[in-house]
């Protein structure tokens, strides 16, 4: 299964949009539903809500894409950015104000980057993450 | 509306395109590995002496900006005529022997390495190289990759398209992921990672991130023996 580039540029925007309402406002609950946007579009990135208004609105604009990602990244970057999200908004909701703020800033920086410069900062750290955490 | 709340969002925006502009300059720059061990022990010796001072920077050298577009440039005309690659750039190479790595590292340059090759690179023993399936070949482009690394597939197209456009050049793909042990040893931090590897096991020079076609193509020039 591969996926149209454009569409996760797209749906990276939208998400940076959506936290950056977050950290505007402070509502816990939008950080609560892009959590759960995270999640459903890491269990299926075709069927992630954004995906849905980028094939409505954008890609009848665009046309067929000429080249296509592999889905392996896309769904783990969803999952780095669910785990940001999912701590923001129980750091909201809780009245832990710091944390919320703390893990929406990082999701947003993740996902700007993304957005504005096709840098998956969650994969970069993959290979971190293993250097550190396996040992050979 | 929460002030603090703007005044993080700004801060991570300003912070977001500083990185991301930062590493468009410096994805899949071409770098020297002897000049670049040069500036890391200057940095070590910095650090542990306490030292705020920077490393010793070599004052650039206009040519070798010059010998880098030369060589590149001697590079596509030899390939596209079939005539000795690795002759033509070593000899404008060698005919100054003035040239040095050119600090400032800019993208687009290829790093010209000193014309001794025993001076360059630490040399990989066999056993690393069996374990990463290197075999004998006069330059190997040796990439790390991993599962989750979609810029790992340009790499991908960009070393094949050049080993088979070059004789002599073999392209080798590693999962960074199941090789850790030799991942720490060569240094890898962040995938793709290509390693330029001649003859000797000898790691030349190294890309992260995608370098392009005729940056590539220059660097392998230079290591190919004479036709």
């Amino acid at each position: 299964m591969e996926l149209d580039p454009r569409g996760q540029r797209f749906a990276a925007a939208l998400t940076s949009a959506v936290i950056i309402l977050v950290l505007a406002t402070g509502s816990g609950w939008l950080a609560l539903a892009q959590a759960v946007v995270f999640a459903i579009t890491a269990l299926d990135p075709r069927k992630g809500p954004y995906s849905y208004v980028y094939r409505a609105l954008i890609l009848p604009r665009l046309g067929p894409p000429t080249e296509r990602e592999p889905v392996a990244p896309v769904r783990f970057a969803q999952t780095v950015g669910l785990a940001f999200l999912g701590l923001s908004a129980v750091g909201y909701l809780t009245g832990l104000t710091t944390l919320g703020v703390v893990a929406a800033a990082f999701g947003l920086l993740a996902a700007f980057l993304n957005a504005a410069f096709g840098l998956c900062l969650g994969c970069e750290a993959y290979l971190l993450i293993k250097r550190a955490s396996v040992r050979a | 509306m929460d002030v603090l709340g703007i005044g993080v969002i700004v801060a991570v925006l300003v912070v977001a395109t500083t990185i991301g502009l930062w590493r468009r300059r410096t994805d899949g720059m071409i770098r020297d590995e002897a000049a670049d061990k040069r500036k890391r022990a200057g940095l070590l010796a910095a650090a542990g002496l306490e030292v705020v001072e920077l490393p010793d920077r070599k004052s650039p050298s206009a040519n070798a900006a010059t010998a880098a577009k030369a060589a590149s440039g001697a590079a596509a005309a030899a390939f596209h005529g079939g005539v000795g690659v690795g002759g033509a750039a070593s000899k404008t190479a060698d005919g100054r022997p003035g040239v040095v790595p050119d600090a400032r590292e800019e993208p687009g340059v290829v790093e010209e390495n000193s014309p001794d090759a025993s001076t360059v690179g630490e040399s990989l023993d066999q056993g690393l190289l069996d374990r990463l399936g290197v075999g004998p070949a006069p330059v190997t482009l040796l990439q790390f990759s991993s599962a989750f690394c979609a810029p790992c597939r340009a790499v991908r197209r960009v070393s094949t398209e050049v080993a088979a456009l070059l004789p002599g050049v073999q392209h080798v793909e590693v999962d960074a992921e199941s090789h850790l042990a030799e991942v720490r040893e060569l240094n890898i931090w962040r995938t793709p990672t290509l390693l330029i590897v001649d003859a000797g096991g000898h790691v030349v020079k190294r890309a992260t991130g995608v370098p392009s076609k005729p940056q590539l193509i220059a660097a392998v020039a230079d290591l190919l023996p004479e036709a």
